[in-house]
C-alpha cells in the first residue's frame, strides 16, 4: 500500500552545490531501494529563514513528493537526523485533497495567476 | 397575552451600521486543502506580531481554522513564518 508523502528539507547554506546534489541523490537512492516512486521534486535553492537556525540566516530548501510504503518514512527520518548538513526536515502524509491540490498546481490551475483558464462549469464539476 | 410594549421613540434614529456578514472563505470557495508552503496566503491569518488571529476575527469555520493553524505551525517549524515578529505586515 503506497501512500503519498511530501518532505521539505533545509540544507545548510554553507554547502557547495555538489554536496547538495550528493545529498539529494542519496535520498533518491534510498527511496528507490524501498520501492518508492518520486512524484515531484522542487529545489527552491537559497532562501532567507524567518528566524536563525543553528546560527544561520538562510538555507537551501528542497521539496520532495513521493509515494512509498508506510514503513519507509521512519527509516528516511532516521537518515535525516544522521545527516549533519540538514538543518530541518518535515515529512507530511498527503490526504486525497492534498494530492489533488498538488496535481492541480502542477497543471497550473491554482492561484490567482492561473496559467490555464478553466470554465466555471468545469470548476464546479471537479 | 403579553401587554403591548410602548414604543420608545427618540428624536433622532440611532444609526445601525450594517456589518458585512462574515463567512468562511474556504467553505464558500470550496477549498479543501491548505498548503503550509504558501506564506503569502497564510499571512492573512496572522497579526503584525506573527500571532494567529482568532476565529471571530477571521470568520473561518472551526474545521478550517484548525487546518489553518496546523499549516501555520508547520510553516513556523520550517522557518517560512516567524514565531515572534515585529511589524510583520
Amino acid at each position: 500500500m503506497n501512500k503519498h508523502y511530501e518532505t521539505v528539507i533545509i540544507f545548510s547554506p554553507l554547502l557547495a552545490e555538489d554536496d547538495v546534489k550528493k545529498g539529494i541523490a542519496k535520498y533518491h537512492k534510498l527511496l528507490q531501494d524501498h520501492d518508492g516512486k518520486l512524484v515531484e521534486e522542487r529545489n527552491w535553492g537559497l532562501k532567507q529563514l524567518a528566524y536563525p537556525i543553528e546560527g544561520k540566516s538562510n538555507g537551501i530548501y528542497y521539496i520532495m513528493e513521493f509515494t512509498a510504503p508506510g514503513t519507509f518514512v521512519s527509516k528516511l527520518e532516521v537518515e535525516f537526523k544522521r545527516d549533519e548538513n540538514l538543518l530541518r526536515f518535515l515529512t507530511v502524509a498527503l490526504d486525497k485533497y492534498g494530492v489533488d491540490y498538488n496535481d492541480r498546481r502542477r497543471q497550473g490551475l491554482v492561484g490567482k495567476n492561473k496559467t490555464v483558464n478553466t470554465e466555471k462549469t468545469e470548476e464546479v464539476a471537479s | 397575552m403579553s401587554t403591548p410594549r410602548k414604543e420608545i421613540k427618540f428624536m433622532t434614529q440611532a444609526k445601525q451600521i450594517k456589518r458585512p456578514k462574515k463567512y468562511c472563505r474556504f467553505k464558500k470557495a470550496g477549498i479543501k486543502y491548505i498548503d503550509y508552503k504558501e506564506t503569502d496566503f497564510l499571512m492573512k491569518f496572522l497579526n503584525e506580531q506573527g500571532k494567529l488571529l482568532p476565529r471571530r476575527i477571521t470568520g473561518n469555520s472551526l474545521k478550517y481554522q484548525r487546518k489553518v493553524a496546523q499549516a501555520i505551525k508547520r510553516a513556523r517549524h520550517l522557518s517560512l513564518l516567524p514565531y515572534v515578529a515585529d511589524l510583520l505586515k
